[in-house]
């Protein structure tokens, strides 16, 4: 790894001005980020950690019954601290990787990673989420832009994420053992308004919606009412899997999501 | 280079590290604890597990300066007082949780973890929770039993008995 010099503010003000140097990106549970400096694929000159800025830790929900996530809390704590109010992201949370994993591990490095295999970017798109950075507020329909691109711009940081609380909402991963990420994964969550249905793991344009299953699951909210599989085209295609075995999981999956969240 | 500091199975210990050095690197070159393995590169081997605070974590996946001013648990730190074997590490030994022992640290430091988390977990709850941590030798089954005897619990036979 190529050394860096590793700064840890402890408010959103200064980790944004130490941002403004050269080369310099935050640095969230590293569960990501440190792997791949291992493999010289990352050589920042500065590293910005969020793990000492406590406005960016911790879950609660506020007057308007929206969860809201702080960008540096862990996987482990989301787990935790939102089963009560928001059971169905707290058990994706708990899906994540392995328990070391969860103690480190960051929503907000999660959703600027946007990994095309990720669980949380399942869970947020399927929430029609806000992520909130220092700067401004990005619907996450605006916000996942394909594998591994988001619309964080150079230096901005996700302070916290804003999760409207459904009336009905699971996660289905189907594990890929071993890098235990989802091999592909759907987030089912059912509003007054309608339902919506993220799906992980299956497109190389990363996580997406699949509107045919959420039309006909807003008219009728059973496993029986989701659609055939999805095209195949432009599914990925990897050693675990074939686009056509990934379409099939999109559709078992959907129906398993919708039968959990009952 | 920066001075960190932090206690290390409750002695205070302190060393020059660079923003890249690695808890792993600090506690086996820096402080002679080479009980913590490292067994990939990639964050999924789990040989190097600790506690930091309390918690699990994989000392290879953390830079050594943000654990500074913590309580750090390594696998020297689990021996009774006398320098005997702590349960968990006598449950290994007892029931032939180890075969070449690489992985053996991380297993014991993550089973510590789950034990204080869960102190009665079910055989499924032991497996799950070494999600992350990779054995090649045992196919797993006798780090379940001494995990399980550790806990106090009944050992389920496995399916070769
Ligand atoms: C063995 C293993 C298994 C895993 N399994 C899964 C899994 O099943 N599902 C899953 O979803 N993930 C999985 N992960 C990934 C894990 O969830 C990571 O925690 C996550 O992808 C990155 O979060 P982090 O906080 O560690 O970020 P880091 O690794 O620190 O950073 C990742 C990226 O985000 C940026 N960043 C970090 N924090 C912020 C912030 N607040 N604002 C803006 N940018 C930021 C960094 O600059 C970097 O580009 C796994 C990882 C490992 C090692
Ligand atoms: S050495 Fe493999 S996970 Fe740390
Ligand atoms: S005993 Fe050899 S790797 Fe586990």
């Amino acid at each position: 790894m190529h050394n860096f010099e590793l700064v840890t503010p402890n408010s959103v003000a200064d980790a944004v001005s130490a941002l403004s140097g050269e080369d310099a990106q935050p640095l969230g549970g590293g569960q990501t980020l440190i792997p791949t400096m291992k493999q010289r694929l990352a050589a920042p000159a500065t590293l910005v950690s969020m793990g000492g800025i406590a406005e960016m830790v911790g879950v609660c929900v506020d007057d308007d019954g929206v969860m809201v996530i702080g960008g540096a809390t862990t996987h482990a704590q989301v787990a935790a601290d939102a089963s009560a109010s928001y059971p169905a992201l707290a058990a994706l949370a708990g899906q994540i990787g392995d328990p070391a994993v969860r103690n480190r591990g960051t929503i907000g490095g999660s959703l600027a990673n946007n990994d095309p295999a990720a669980c949380y970017p399942a869970g947020t798109l399927g929430s029609g989420a806000t992520i909130v950075t220092n700067a401004r507020e990005i619907a996450a329909d605006d916000f996942f832009q394909g594998l591994f691109e988001t619309a964080l711009d150079e230096g901005e940081i996700i302070t916290s994420v804003k999760f409207p609380i459904p009336e009905a909402a699971n996660y289905q991963k189907m594990l890929q053992p071993a890098s235990r990420f989802a091999l592909t994964g759907v987030f089912v969550a059912s509003f007054a308004g309608g339902v919506r249905v993220a799906v992980t793991g299956a497109s190389n344009e990363g996580v997406h919606r699949w509107s045919a299953a959420e039309a006909a699951l807003s008219a009728n909210f059973s496993a029986d009412a989701v659609p055939e599989a999805p095209s195949a085209d432009d599914l990925i295609s990897d050693l675990h899997g074939t686009p056509e075995y990934r379409a099939n999981l999109v559709k078992v999956l959907t129906g398993r999501a919708v039968a959990a969240a009952g | 280079m920066t001075s960190v500091s932090m206690t290390v199975n409750g002695k205070p210990v302190s060393g020059d590290v660079e923003g890249r050095t690695l808890l792993s690197s600090f506690l086996r070159d820096g402080q002679g604890l080479t009980g913590t393995h490292v067994g990939c590169d990639t964050s999924q081997c789990g040989a190097c597990v600790v506690h930091v605070n309390g918690q699990a974590v994989k000392s290879c996946t953390m830079f050594a300066a943000e654990a500074a001013g913590a309580e750090v648990t390594t696998i020297e730190g689990m021996a009774n007082a006398d320098g005997s074997l702590g349960t968990i590490q006598q449950a290994f030994q007892d029931y032939h949780g180890l075969q070449c022992g690489f992985c053996t640290p991380g297993m014991v430091m993550s089973a510590a973890a789950l034990l204080a988390e869960n102190p009665s977990p079910s055989e499924a709850e032991v497996r799950h929770y070494l999600e992350g941590n990779i054995c090649r030798c045992t196919g797993y089954h006798n780090i379940v039993r001494a995990i399980m005897a550790a806990s106090g619990q009944e050992v389920p036979a496995v399916a070769a008995e």
